[in-house]
C-alpha cells in the first residue's frame, strides 16, 4: 500500500528523535557531563552526538599530530636537533627552513642556529617527525592557534617550536615510552660490547 | 598475469601491417595517423572496447600520448593493452582524436590539451578544461614554471644547511612574480579581452510549440551546487526540460600532478590525501600500489591486512555519505545526511587514533603502512563494523521503501553499461547498469583476492539501482572487514625492510589502477629511475563520470539533473585536481 515504505522511514528517524529525548532527560547521568558524553560519544551511544565547543572539548587520540615541535632533553640551547637536515629534505611543501651552526673556525657543528617553520604552509603530514632519526622533531598537538596576523604568529622559529621533553612525554605517552626502551636497548647493546 | 602483447602485437602487424611501430617495455607503439583505425579495430574486432585512461607527457625530443584500453567481456576481463603514440614534431603537437570511437575520450583529450598544447584532430570542442580559456602556456610541459618556482625538484637546497631566515613577509609578496609570470608573445594588457565564455554554448534559436524562442541557459554553482563542492554547470533548458549540460571545471584546480612531479616519491603521499577527500585512504592505497609495482616491492602480511581494513571501512563511509548526499538533493534535508555523518564519525575516530589525523590520513607507506595499530583499536573496530552492519540496514528500513523516493528515482538517469563503458563510467554507477566488473576481481591488487565476497549488480542503472548498488556494497565491504579482522595477523612487522626518506625507483612506466569507492582510480607513472618521478598522472574516477553527466541528463527535469549528478558521486578534489 502506498505510504508503508514511508511510515517505515518515518519510524527511525522517530526512534532517534525519542531515543536523544530521552537520554537527554536522564537525572543521573546529566546531560553535558563528561563521563556521559564520552559514552554517548562511543560506538555503544545513541542519540544526539554533539557537544559544547568550546567549553567541552572531545578527547584527541594520543597519535593526533598537528604542528612540528622540536624538543630538548635539559635546557633549550641543547635541542636534540643536529641540523642533520633530513626533516627539511623530505618535508613534501618544504616549510622548513634549517641553518646549522658553526663554530668560531667556520667548521659546522651539529646543533642548529637557526629553524624556522611556514606553520601555514605545513600540511601536517607528519614525515618530519617520522623520518628524524634522532628524534629529535616531533608532532605537537596544541591546534588552536587562530591569530590576527600570519606574518606575525605563524611563522615558528626555534624559540616557539622548542619544547621540553616531558612535554612530549606527556602528549604521546606510548611513542615515548617505545623510544625510551629502544634507546635503553640500545644503551645496553654498546654496554656489552664495551 | 598480463596479456600476451606479443599475439595482439602480432595480429594488429597482420591486420595493419606497420601501424605498430615499435614496442616500448610494455607499451605498443602506434603509428600516429593510423590511430583512428587501429583503435577501431580494437574495439570492435578484439572487444577491447573501454578506453578508461588517456593522457601524456612530455620528453625533451617529443610527447607522448598513452592509451590504456580494457575489455568488459567476461573472457578478458583484466589486464588490458596499452599503447602510445609518439609526437615528435613539438612544435606544433597534432593526434588524432579518438571522441568518435570513444566518448570517453572528450574530457581526457581536453585535459590532456590544456596541459601539454597537443591538439586533437577531430574533437567537437577542443577547449581548455581545468584553466580557463585565454590561460597562457600549458603548464604541465617541463619547459613551463610556476610562480614562486624555485627548481626542478625538491629538495630545494635552500632550506638546508645554510638558510637564511625566511621573512615573514605576505605569501603574495613572497610570490617571486617577477622571475617568473609569463605572457604570451605580444601580450598587451590594454588590448586584452576575456575570451567570452557562452562562446562555448551554441546560442541556438529554438522550435517551442511552434513559437521561436531564445535558448535558455541556467548557471548552476560554482557556489555549492547540492554541496558537492565548487562545480559550474550550464544548463540548457527547453521549459523544465533539460536539453544540454557543459560542466565548467577546475574551481579547485591547483595542479597535483605538476606538484607531484617536483615531489619526492615519498612526497606524494600527503598529496594524494587531497585528490577525494571523503577517501583518503583508498587514495593512498592506489598510489603506493602502484609505485610498489614499479619498485616491485613486497607488503608484510599484517600491512596488508590494516590497508585493507582501512580502504574498505572507506568504502563503506564514502557509499553512506554518497546516500545521504542524495537525499539532500532530493530535498529530504539533511537527516540521511547526518545519520551518515554520524557513522563517519566513528570510523574517523579510528583513523585518528591509527594515523594521526581523521581526514588527511597520510597512512600507508611503500612497502607497509605508517604506525601500527594496538589489539584495542582492533577491538573497536569490530565493533564500529558491527555497527555499521546495524546501521546500514537502518537506512534500508529508512530509505528503500519511501515511495517518494521510489517516484522520484525509478527510471531517472538510467543508462545502459554498453553505454557506460563508451563513456568510461567505472565504479557502482556503471555496475548498477548491470556490467559485473570490479578491480578487486578483474585484477585483483593486494590481498583482495583472498576474501571472500560478491560483486553485486543491479540491472537499469537509474538512480534508485545506484542507491541500491551502493548499500549492496557496503555490505559486501562489510564482510570483507569481518573476514580480516577475523584473519590478521596478531603481530608482525608493517614495514617491509628500512623505510627511506628518498626511495629511488627503479626507471619504468605503468598504468596501475585500483577500485576506489567511486570507480577506477588509475596512476599513470614515469621514473626515470630517480628520487621524484618524471611523470605522474592521476585518472580520477569523478573526472571520468562526469563526462556521461550531461547523456544521463538530458531529457530529465531540471530538477533531476542535480540528483543525477549526485547519483555520480563525485569530488571536486578528484576532479580539479
Ligand atoms: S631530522 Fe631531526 S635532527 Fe635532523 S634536522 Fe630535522 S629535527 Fe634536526
Ligand atoms: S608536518 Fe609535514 S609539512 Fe609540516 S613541517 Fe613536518 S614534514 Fe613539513
Amino acid at each position: 500500500m502506498f505510504g508503508i515504505g514511508l511510515l517505515k522511514g518515518l519510524s527511525v528517524t522517530m526512534r532517534h528523535f525519542i531515543e536523544s529525548y530521552l537520554y537527554d532527560r536522564k537525572p543521573w547521568e546529566p546531560r553535558y557531563h563528561e563521563e556521559w558524553l564520552r559514552k554517548r560519544q562511543s560506538v555503544e551511544g545513541k542519540g544526539l552526538f554533539t557537544i559544547q565547543y568550546p567549553e567541552q572539548k572531545r578527547k584527541i587520540s594520543e597519535h593526533f599530530r598537528f604542528l612540528p615541535m622540536l624538543v630538548y632533553d635539559e635546557t633549550p640551547d641543547k635541542p636534540r636537533c643536529t641540523a642533520c637536515g633530513v626533516c627539511a629534505r623530505v618535508c613534501p611543501p618544504q616549510c622548513i627552513w634549517i641553518q646549522r651552526a658553526t663554530d668560531e673556525k667556520g667548521r659546522p657543528q651539529a646543533r642548529p642556529a637557526g629553524f624556522w617553520i611556514d606553520t601555514t604552509i605545513c600540511m601536517s603530514c607528519g614525515f618530519c617527525a617520522e623520518f628524524c632519526p634522532f628524534d629529535a622533531i616531533k608532532m605537537n598537538q596544541e591546534h588552536e592557534i587562530p591569530t590576527s596576523d600570519r606574518d606575525r604568529d605563524m611563522f615558528y622559529s626555534l624559540e616557539k617550536l622548542l619544547v621540553p621533553v616531558e612535554y612530549y612525554a606527556k602528549l604521546h605517552p606510548s611513542d615515548y615510552a617505545a623510544e625510551q626502551q629502544e634507546r635503553q636497548a640500545k644503551q645496553e647493546a654498546r654496554k656489552q660490547e664495551a | 598475469m598480463a596479456t600476451d602483447l606479443g599475439a595482439i602485437e602480432a595480429q594488429l602487424n597482420q591486420a595493419f601491417p606497420g601501424a605498430v611501430i615499435d614496442r616500448d617495455g610494455d607499451w605498443l607503439v602506434i603509428e600516429a595517423s593510423r590511430l583512428p583505425t587501429v583503435a577501431q579495430y580494437l574495439r570492435d574486432e578484439m572487444g577491447y572496447d573501454w578506453l578508461t585512461h588517456l593522457s601524456a607527457s612530455d620528453y625533451p625530443d617529443r610527447f607522448e600520448v598513452v592509451y590504456n584500453l580494457y575489455s568488459s567481456r567476461p573472457d578478458q576481463q583484466g589486464p588490458g593493452i596499452p599503447f602510445k603514440v609518439r609526437v615528435p614534431d613539438k612544435a606544433n603537437p597534432h593526434v588524432p582524436s579518438l571522441t568518435s570511437i570513444w566518448k570517453s575520450a572528450d574530457f581526457q583529450e581536453r585535459e590532456v590539451w590544456d596541459m601539454f598544447g597537443i591538439r586533437f584532430d577531430g574533437h567537437p570542442n577542443l577547449k581548455r578544461i581545468l584553466l580557463w580559456e585565454g590561460f597562457a602556456g600549458h603548464p604541465l610541459r617541463k619547459d613551463w614554471h610556476e610562480p614562486y618556482y624555485e627548481q626542478e625538484h625538491k629538495p630545494f637546497p635552500s632550506r638546508w644547511p645554510h638558510a637564511q631566515q625566511p621573512k615573514p613577509r605576505s605569501a603574495e609578496e613572497r610570490v617571486r612574480w617577477r622571475a617568473n609570470v609569463q605572457y604570451p608573445q605580444g601580450f598587451d594588457p590594454d588590448q586584452w579581452k576575456p575570451v567570452p565564455e557562452i562562446d562555448v554554448l551554441p546560442a541556438a534559436k529554438i522550435d517551442l510549440n511552434g513559437l521561436e524562442t531564445d535558448q535558455v541557459y541556467v548557471n548552476i554553482g560554482p557556489q555549492h551546487p547540492s554541496t558537492h563542492g565548487v562545480l559550474r554547470m550550464i544548463v540548457g533548458l527547453n521549459g523544465e526540460t533539460v536539453t544540454s549540460i557543459y560542466p565548467v571545471l577546475g574551481h579547485l584546480h591547483r595542479n597535483h600532478e605538476k606538484i607531484g612531479e617536483r615531489n619526492l616519491w615519498t612526497g606524494i603521499i600527503p598529496y594524494t590525501d587531497r585528490l577525494d577527500y571523503v577517501c583518503p585512504m583508498y587514495n593512498n592505497f592506489g598510489y603506493v600500489v602502484a609505485v610498489e609495482r614499479l619498485m616491485g616491492q613486497e607488503v608484510p602480511e599484517r600491512a596488508e591486512y590494516l590497508r585493507v581494513i582501512m580502504g574498505e571501512l572507506t568504502r563503506v563511509i564514502n557509499h553512506l555519505l554518497a546516500i545521504g548526499f542524495q537525499f539532500n538533493e532530493l530535498g529530504a534535508m539533511f537527516t540521511p545526511m547526518i545519520y551518515a555523518f554520524t557513522e563517519r564519525e566513528h570510523v574517523l575516530d579510528l583513523f585518528e587514533e591509527a594515523s594521526g589525523a581523521r581526514m588527511m590520513v597520510n597512512y600507508y607507506r611503500f612497502g607497509g603502512v605508517a604506525r601500527d595499530v594496538s589489539d584495542d583499536w582492533l577491538k573497536r573496530c569490530r565493533k564500529v563494523v558491527d555497527r555499521l552492519d546495524r546501521k546500514i540496514d537502518e537506512f534500508d528500513t529508512m530509505l528503500s521503501d519511501n515511495e517518494i523516493f521510489i517516484a522520484r528515482a525509478r527510471g531517472v538517469g538510467a543508462m545502459s553499461w554498453q553505454e557506460m563503458v563508451n563513456y568510461g563510467v567505472t565504479g557502482p554507477v556503471l555496475r548498477s547498469a548491470g556490467l559485473k566488473y570490479d578491480i578487486r576481481k578483474v585484477e585483483p591488487y593486494s590481498i583482495y583476492d583472498t576474501f571472500d565476497f560478491e560483486v553485486p549488480t543491479f540491472e537499469t542503472g537509474d538512480i534508485y539501482d545506484r542507491y541500491r548498488q551502493r548499500m549492496a556494497e557496503a555490505r559486501e565491504s562489510v564482510k570483507i572487514l569481518r573476514q580480516a579482522l577475523d584473519r590478521i595477523p596478531a603481530r608482525g612487522p608493517i614495514q617491509a625492510g628500512k623505510k627511506p626518506w628518498n626511495p629511488k625507483v627503479p626507471a619504468g612506466e605503468l598504468y596501475s589502477r585500483v577500485e576506489h569507492p567511486k570507480g577506477e582510480l588509475g596512476f599513470y607513472l614515469v621514473s626515470d629511475g630517480g628520487t621524484n618521478p618524471y611523470r605522474y598522472h592521476v585518472r580520477s574516477p569523478s573526472f571520468v563520470n562526469l563526462g556521461a553527466l550531461e547523456a544521463m541528463s538530458v531529457g530529465h527535469l531540471f530538477a533531476d539533473a542535480i540528483v543525477i549528478l549526485g547519483s555520480i558521486d563525485i569530488t571536486l578534489g578528484e576532479v580539479d585536481r
